[in-house]
C-alpha cells in the first residue's frame, strides 16, 4: 500500500489562503467614503512596487485606504485567527465541543479589567497601548491563573471537567464584580457597554501592531501543536499511555491559548461566536483532525472576521452595527445550514 | 534469561482500600499470561498499575529495569496499553489513529515522517485494516476497532503489550480472530503479552500461563491445567462447574442443576 499523506492538504492551505486575500481585497474596496474602487487597487498595487503606478486618489483618499481601511483588516486578520484557533485549541484540550475561548473566565476577567479601566479613566482601549488595553489583557490572563488555581484544589490531577466548572465559577466572581462596579459608576456604562460588543473600529496601525508579535508567536506554536491535539482525543488515560505528559501538555496548550485570547480582547473586546463556529466548520468542511482543524482554523477565522466587519461597517445606515452582533446574527444561521448539509454524510 | 516484565511485591490501595496486594509476577519474553479471576479481583486494577495508569506501590521491571522513575514517553515505548472501553475519538480515519502510537518516537512538535507512516502502512497490512485506512474509526464495528486499537499499540512498538479484557466486547468469531492474531503477532516479533479475561476456556486456550487472582491477591498462578480445576473455580468463583479436557485444551462448563453459592473468599 501507497504511504498515505496526513494532515493538511497543501491545495486547501492554498486555497484558504487566496480565500482569505480576496475577502480583504474586496473589503478594502468598501466603505463610506466614496473612493474609486479600481484606484485603490492600482494604489494598492502601487505600493507593493513603489513608484511605479500612480492611481490619482487624493492625499485624503490615500490616507482613507492606508490609515484606516488597510489597518482596520490587518486587526481583523489577526483577532479572527487569534479567536478561531484559541477555540480550536480549548475544544481539544478540554474534549469538549462547546468550548470556546472564553471558557476559563477569559471574558469575565477581560470585562472586569476593562470595566476598572473605563471608571477610572485609564484611557478608551484605541491605538497602541493604553490603560484599558493593558488592564483588559491581565484581567483575562489573571481569570485563567485562577480557575486553573482553583481547578487543582482538591484534586489529584487536573481534570478537564474539574476546570470547566472552575471556569464558571470565575466567571461568575467576575460578572457579579463587574456588574457591581459598573453600577456604582452609570455615566460609564455606554462606553464599557461598546467595548464589550467588540469592535475593529481603529484610526491607525496601533492596535495590529500591538496585538501583532504575540499573535503571530500563539498562532505559530498552535499550529505545531496539531498532533499533540489529536493525542488529547483519546482521553487522558490513552494519552498518557501513549507517551504523552498530559498534565504538562495541557497547561501549555492553555497558556498558549489563553495569551492569544488576551490579545485579542485587548484591542477588539469581546468578539463572541467566533471561536465556536469556524472550527466547527472547518471539521465539517475538512475532517476532524487537529492537524487540519487548526491550520484551517487560522484561515477561516481570518476571512470570517473581516466579512463580518464588512457588514458591521456597512449594513447599518446611521452607525455602525457592534460586530460582536455581526458574527452571531450571520455566524448561528450560517452555522446550522453548515450542520443540515453536511449531516448526511 | 531475564524477564521482559517482573512484578514485586505491587500493591494499590485507593483511598484506603486495598484493591490489589503483594503481587509478585514474571513475564519471559515472548510468553502470554492471561490475568483470570471473578468481578473486583483486581484484574483491570493489577493491569492499569503495570501500565502505570494507576499508581502502585512494589516494584515493576522490564528488562532489569525499573520503571519507578521513567517519564510517560519512556515507558510508552516498552509498554503499551489496549483499554477495555477505548474512548473513539469523531472523524479521525483509521490510518491517523494507527498513527497516534508513534507519539512516543516523536519529538513533541514533531511531524511524523516517512518512517513513521511506513511502520503503520506494515502494521494496517498485518491487521487487515488496508481496506478501512480512510473509514472513520467511530464508524468501525467492534470487531474492527479493536483491531484499530491492537493496530495503535503495535505502531508503538513496545516489547509488551497489555489488553484490558480484549475480547469482552466481541462474539464469538471475532473473539477468536483476536486471540489468533495476538498469538501470530506473539510469535512473529518477540512481543510479550498480559491479557485480562473473563472466558476461561478462551483464556486457557491462547495463555501459556493464568494467574487467578482473588480478592486482589494472587491465587494460583499456572499453566490453564493447573488452575483451572473444578475446585479452584468453587473456592474463588463459588461458581459449580464441570472443567473437562479435549484436544489439549480446558474447558470450562457451568453446570446447569446447581446455582451460584458464595465464594469462600469474596471481595470485601
Amino acid at each position: 500500500m501507497n504511504v498515505r499523506p496526513v494532515g493538511c492538504r497543501p491545495s486547501w492551505l492554498i486555497g484558504g489562503a487566496l480565500f482569505v486575500l480576496a475577502c480583504s481585497a474586496v473589503v478594502l474596496l468598501i466603505g463610506q467614503a466614496d473612493i474609486p474602487r479600481g484606484a485603490v487597487l492600482v494604489e494598492a498595487l502601487d505600493r507593493l512596487t513603489p513608484g511605479t503606478i500612480e492611481s490619482g486618489l487624493s492625499p485624503v483618499q490615500k490616507s482613507i485606504v492606508w490609515s484606516l481601511r488597510m489597518p482596520r483588516i490587518a486587526l481583523g486578520l489577526l483577532v479572527g485567527a487569534a479567536l478561531a484557533t484559541a477555540g480550536a485549541t480549548f475544544q481539544g484540550v478540554f474534549r469538549n465541543p462547546l468550548a470556546d475561548p472564553y471558557l476559563l473566565g477569559v471574558a469575565a476577567g477581560g470585562g472586569f479589567g476593562a470595566t476598572i479601566a473605563f471608571v477610572n479613566d485609564w484611557g478608551d482601549g484605541r491605538g497602541f497601548f493604553d490603560g484599558v488595553q493593558l488592564a483588559a489583557f491581565v484581567g483575562a490572563l489573571a481569570s485563567v491563573a485562577l480557575t486553573w488555581v482553583m481547578g487543582f484544589v482538591g484534586t489529584r490531577r487536573s481534570g478537564a471537567t474539574t476546570l470547566i466548572l472552575a471556569g464558571v465559577a470565575v466567571a461568575s466572581f467576575f460578572t457579579a464584580l463587574q456588574t457591581y462596579l459598573q453600577q456604582r459608576n452609570t455615566e460609564d456604562i455606554r462606553q464599557i457597554y461598546v467595548w464589550f460588543l467588540g469592535g475593529l473600529t481603529t484610526e491607525g496601525w496601533g492596535e495590529a501592531l500591538l496585538a501583532l508579535p504575540l499573535t503571530v508567536l500563539c498562532i505559530g506554536a498552535l499550529a505545531l501543536s496539531g498532533r499533540t491535539l489529536d493525542v488529547l482525543t483519546v482521553g487522558d488515560d490513552e494519552a498518557r499511555m501513549l507517551g504523552l505528559s498530559v498534565g504538562w501538555t495541557r497547561l501549555i496548550l492553555v497558556v498558549i491559548a489563553s495569551l492569544l485570547t488576551a490579545t485579542a480582547v485587548a484591542v477588539s473586546g469581546l468578539i463572541s461566536f467566533v471561536g465556536l463556529i469556524v472550527p466547527h466548520t472547518v471539521r465539517l468542511l475538512f475532517g476532524s483532525s487537529y492537524r487540519v482543524v487548526v491550520p484551517m482554523s487560522i484561515i477561516f477565522g481570518a476571512g470570517f472576521l473581516v466579512l463580518c466587519d464588512l457588514a458591521a461597517r456597512t449594513i447599518g445606515t446611521a452607525s455602525e452595527i457592534p460586530i460582536g452582533v455581526v458574527t452571531a446574527f450571520f455566524g448561528a444561521p450560517f452555522f446550522v445550514m453548515i450542520l443540515r448539509t453536511t449531516a448526511s454524510r | 534469561m531475564t524477564p521482559a516484565l517482573s512484578l514485586r511485591g505491587v500493591g494499590v490501595s485507593i483511598k484506603g482500600a486495598r484493591l490489589l496486594e503483594d503481587v509478585d509476577l514474571d513475564l519471559q519474553p515472548g510468553e502470554w499470561v492471561s490475568i483470570v479471576g471473578p468481578n473486583g479481583a483486581g484484574k483491570s486494577t493489577l493491569l492499569r498499575s503495570i501500565a502505570g495508569v494507576l499508581a502502585s506501590t512494589g516494584s515493576i521491571e522490564i528488562a532489569g529495569q525499573s520503571t519507578a522513575g521513567l517519564n510517560a514517553r519512556a515507558r510508552a515505548k516498552l509498554i503499551s496499553w489496549v483499554p477495555q472501553s477505548p474512548i473513539v475519538p469523531p472523524g479521525i480515519a483509521v490510518f491517523d489513529y494507527v498513527l497516534l502510537g508513534r507519539t512516543p518516537h516523536l519529538h513533541p512538535l514533531a511531524r511524523e515522517g516517512r518512517e513513521d507512516r511506513a511502520i503503520v502502512s506494515d502494521v494496517l497490512e498485518e491487521l487487515d485494516l488496508v481496506h478501512i485506512a480512510e473509514r472513520m474509526v467511530d464508524t468501525l464495528s467492534g470487531g474492527e476497532l479493536q483491531r484499530a486499537v491492537i493496530g495503535r499499540a503495535l505502531a508503538q512498538q513496545a516489547p509488551i503489550i497489555l489488553l484490558d479484557e480484549p475480547t469482552s466486547a466481541l462474539d464469538l468469531g471475532h473473539q477468536q480472530e483476536v486471540l489468533a492474531l495476538l498469538e501470530r503477532l506473539r510469535q512473529s516479533g518477540e512481543r510479550s503479552i498480559i491479557t485480562t479475561m473473563h472466558d476461561l476456556t478462551l483464556a486457557g486456550a491462547f495463555a501459556d500461563r493464568l494467574v487467578m487472582l482473588a480478592c486482589g491477591e494472587v491465587a494460583v498462578v499456572g499453566p490453564a491445567v493447573d488452575v483451572l480445576t473444578e475446585e479452584h473455580l468453587l473456592t474463588y468463583y463459588g461458581a459449580r462447574v464441570r472443567v473437562s479436557h479435549a484436544h489439549g485444551h480446558v474447558m470450562v462448563t457451568p453446570r446447569i442443576d446447581a446455582g451460584r453459592r458464595p465464594a469462600e473468599k469474596e471481595p470485601t
